[in-house]
């Protein structure tokens, strides 16, 4: 007798692809704004992208309804955090709040996959990258969700990250310039949404420097 | 409204005065302990250690909060201690009293806003808190034999949907609404001032608010020279989250009523200003005061 699977699930998944790039003194972080479930759209104009702090900002993919739950958390922590220490998160200590986090429910994940882009301490650019369970690194730029098969291959022809197994330890940063960065996002993005059924709509973009943070939306295929 | 620290019990003949006073020692050991009189003593101590405490001050408009302290420091070597804590956004503490006591309050204040807020996603009502504050807090401390009352009074100031508001939190677990309030030490100083003034506050201006409050402040200086390193000052309102005044802003304020004395003692003024300016720099801006508590 073969074993009874249960016919409900807690998950769902929404689609949609994020991508984030870290730049010397810039952070571009970049997520289509189609929200789907099965073969259907549920709306096409739903922002994946979530400012946690001044300098770490939350892209992910999934399940929305986790994704949304897991946001609440960080807001809550941060602002405790705010409290004790009288100052904003830096984006690596966020980076290792949203993985104890999200190891937190190990044994019931938060269905997201999660990109963090922000500037570290010295003000250049950083992205980590995580799995649903938490398990992250710092890289120099990654692509999360349906369309990340299709997108990260590319990154690495165009961004070629250094292996992290070389001595000296080298930067991961990418030595394009800002307008450079945004214009890679915007062409990855279009060639995507061609062949991935669950991207398109529009893109929304957003570079974060020391001064400030800058949204650029671009339409993209909605078919 | 305004009025004078509300005892719990009344007293209408001298004698049992006279007798309460013999019998304190009997029943002060315990806070579960009445005494004949009906009396908790250990509330009352508690309330008077808020009187020890150095001077904080509520005043509210239609639209704003501003709460202030007094920055007393314990010696000449030593920085100032922290009386106004932010809450949330939109709520801010002032305390008079055991400021330990206060942090422990503030932090568990902090952490009921951040609460609602993640299961309501809105703010939290400052009546809300305060009730909170008094019966959780604040009353559990007066009828468990294990526990002491805080010895902490709590100036709550914050804005929400029905408008702006002060409430004052006693150690015994009573709160009251205020139009304006004084506590701490030379407190009746600033509150015969609030009185005077008291009727106007809810048209007044942002600006005249604070005004107010540094006067206020100056009422328990008692003959000091009003200066911007000796008070901390916050403001909230409508379209402004909870924020401390930075010592420029004050002084600013300050030169607008005080303008003969600093003009007198220019010469040996500027010298001492200068030198303390460094060390009281981070005083009412906050950035450099050790985040001590939590």
């Amino acid at each position: 007798m073969t074993k009874q699977h249960a016919n409900w699930s807690p998950y769902d998944n929404n689609g949609g692809t994020c991508v984030a790039i870290a730049g010397s003194d810039y952070c571009v972080i970049a997520a289509d704004t189609r929200m789907s479930t099965g073969y259907s759209i549920l709306t096409r104009d739903y922002s994946k992208i979530h400012k946690l702090a001044d300098k770490a900002v939350l892209s992910s993919s999934g399940f929305q309804a986790d994704v949304k739950a897991l946001q609440k958390v960080l807001k809550s922590r941060h602002l405790v955090y705010q409290h004790q220490h009288n100052k904003q998160m830096s984006c690596p200590a966020m980076a290792q709040l949203l993985s104890n986090t999200l190891y937190f429910k190990r044994f019931f994940p938060y269905y997201a996959f999660n990109v963090l882009g922000g500037l570290d301490e010295q003000g250049k650019g950083c992205v980590f990258t995580y799995d649903a369970v938490g398990s992250y690194e710092k890289v120099g730029y990654s692509a999360q969700g349906s369309g990340s098969t299709l997108i990260m291959p590319f990154l690495d022809n165009q961004l070629k990250s250094p292996s992290p197994l070389l001595l000296p330890a080298q930067d991961a940063i990418t030595p394009l310039s800002e307008p450079e960065a945004v214009d890679l996002v915007k062409t990855v993005f279009a060639s995507a949404t061609e062949r991935d059924i669950y991207t398109g709509d529009k893109l929304e973009i957003m570079i974060l420097k020391a001064d400030g943070i800058r949204t650029e939306v671009m339409e993209l295929r909605k078919d | 409204h305004l009025s004078l620290r509300l005892s719990l019990y009344t007293h209408s003949f001298d004698e049992e005065e006279e007798e309460a006073k013999m019998f304190r020692n009997q029943y002060d050991t315990d806070v579960t302990t009445w005494s004949p009189t009906g009396r908790l003593f250990q509330v009352e101590y508690a309330m008077e250690a808020v009187k020890q405490g150095s001077a904080a001050i509520g005043l509210r408009s239609r639209s704003h909060v501003v709460l202030a302290s007094v920055n007393k420091a314990q010696s000449e070597l030593s920085s100032h201690q922290r009386k106004i804590f932010k809450v949330d956004d939109h709520i801010g503490v002032a305390i008079a009293g055991l400021t330990a006591d206060g942090r422990v309050l503030s932090r568990y204040m902090r952490s009921e806003s951040i609460n609602h807020s993640f299961t309501y996603e809105s703010p939290l009502p400052v009546g809300r808190l305060v009730v909170r504050l008094a019966d959780k807090a604040q009353q559990v401390c007066t009828q468990r034999s294990w526990k002491r009352p805080y010895g902490v009074g709590l100036l709550v100031g914050g804005l929400d949907e029905s408008g702006a508001h002060l409430y004052y939190n006693c150690p015994s677990g009573n709160y009251f609404e205020y139009q304006a309030f004084a506590i701490g030490s030379r407190s009746q100083a600033a509150k015969t001032y609030l009185e005077r003034r008291f009727e106007s506050f809810n048209e007044s201006s942002r600006e005249d608010l604070i005004k107010d409050a540094i006067l206020a402040i100056r009422e328990t200086l008692q003959g000091e020279t009003l200066k911007s390193s000796l008070c901390t000052v916050s403001v909230l309102g409508v379209d402004e989250p909870f924020h401390f005044l930075d010592q420029d802003s004050i002084q600013k304020v300050i030169d607008t009523f005080e303008k003969v004395p600093e003009e007198e003692e220019d010469g040996g003024e500027a010298e001492a200003e200068a030198a303390a300016a460094p060390a009281e720099q981070g005083g009412a801006g906050d950035q450099d005061v050790a985040p001590m508590e939590m």
